[in-house]
């Protein structure tokens, strides 16, 4: 039986369908949730897509966190259940409080829609296991607001407890820290991605979806969603979920 | 009860990049003025509070300004009563 994982749809999500589909492409049974439903109809994961949830107003994200399905999220990701935020669904998820940081303004003040080079951090995790090895990942970001930021003290946290799960790296998998070509948006310490301390919810700013196939130029992004699929019938199995499992 | 109008502002805090600032910092040259330094660049909120009274209306704005308004990993808020204003 194949697993069903929920794809949340707020109002001015419009990654939603992409990621629908990569989702498929990647073995699932994916499944929209409406924002404003207070149930997770029993999926065995969540996928919060891009897009600019609520017009994005006051700042990224922070509409949606207010959202009945957010609290559904919320208490789902307590209990462990697996959540992968994706560019305007990172936003939300670092909103919420989710995962740690927040994302900034973009450093050129410009948005920014474009092909980026990623690499993960770690391999044992969740969102990762089905990379197979530490490669560069070549797939599109597209937002305003993706400059990571996290204070001095959260930063040295993060890299110590492995909590960076991409950074932005040159084509030869270099990180790529002041490189504005490599790290368009500015973030600090090139973070891509970040999980949270349990390592069962993750966000990154760049589109996997939209790189799930080779048609649309790259299918370096699967891996990542197959990664998700995976846990997520393991976790719906009884089997381990988190880091290392 | 009573009305209250109040203006909760809302700035990057000190250390964070505030690239809008910095923008408008680098134009200021093309208007031939000099010497406007650390230009921050926030939001501001005015709202009307009904309530028992004016610190029940604070207590009302603090949580909005707190929760929702700023992000306290890298906004500060303050919240001003608006003396005069018709709420």
């Amino acid at each position: 039986m194949t697993v069903r994982i929920g794809v949340v749809v707020f109002p001015g999500s419009n990654c939603d369908r992409d990621t629908l589909h990569g989702l498929t492409v990647a073995g699932a049974e994916p499944v929209e949730l409406w924002h404003e439903q207070a149930s997770l109809d029993g999926v065995a994961a969540v996928v919060l897509p891009g897009g600019f949830a609520y017009g994005d107003y006051l700042r990224a994200g922070v509409i949606a966190r207010f959202s009945p399905v957010m609290r559904a999220v919320a208490a789902f990701s307590e209990e462990g259940g697996l959540v992968l935020g994706i560019c305007n669904g990172f936003q939300v998820l670092a909103e919420a409080g989710l995962v740690p940081g927040a994302l900034l303004r973009n450093r050129s003040l410009r948005f920014l829609g474009r092909d980026v080079t990623i690499a993960p951090e770690r391999l044992d995790t969740p969102f990762t296991h089905a990379i197979g090895e530490r490669r560069p990942l070549r797939m599109p970001i597209a937002h305003g607001e993706g400059c990571y930021y996290a204070d001095e003290a959260t930063l040295d946290a993060l890299e110590r407890d492995g909590q960076v799960l991409f950074r932005y790296v040159g084509r030869d998998g270099a990180v790529a820290d002041d490189d504005k070509r490599a790290n368009p948006n500015g973030s600090l310490r090139a973070i891509a991605g970040v999980m949270n301390a349990r390592g069962n919810v993750a966000g990154l700013m760049p589109h996997p979806e939209r790189a799930s196939e080779t048609i649309l130029g790259s299918d370096d992004g699967i891996g990542i969603l197959r990664s998700l699929v995976e846990s997520a019938a393991l976790a719906r199995a009884g089997g381990p979920v988190g880091v290392g499992a | 009860m009573s009305s209250h109008r109040f203006a909760v502002n809302v700035t990057p805090k000190p250390g964070i990049l505030d690239p809008q600032g910095r923008a408008v910092e680098g134009s200021l040259g093309h208007l031939g003025i000099e010497g406007v330094s650390a230009v921050r660049v926030g939001r501001r909120v005015e709202l009307t509070v009904e309530a028992a009274d004016v610190a029940a209306a604070r207590t009302v704005v603090e949580r909005l300004a707190s929760e929702l308004l700023s992000n306290p990993l890298i906004e500060a808020y303050t919240v001003e009563e608006l003396q005069g204003v018709p709420a």
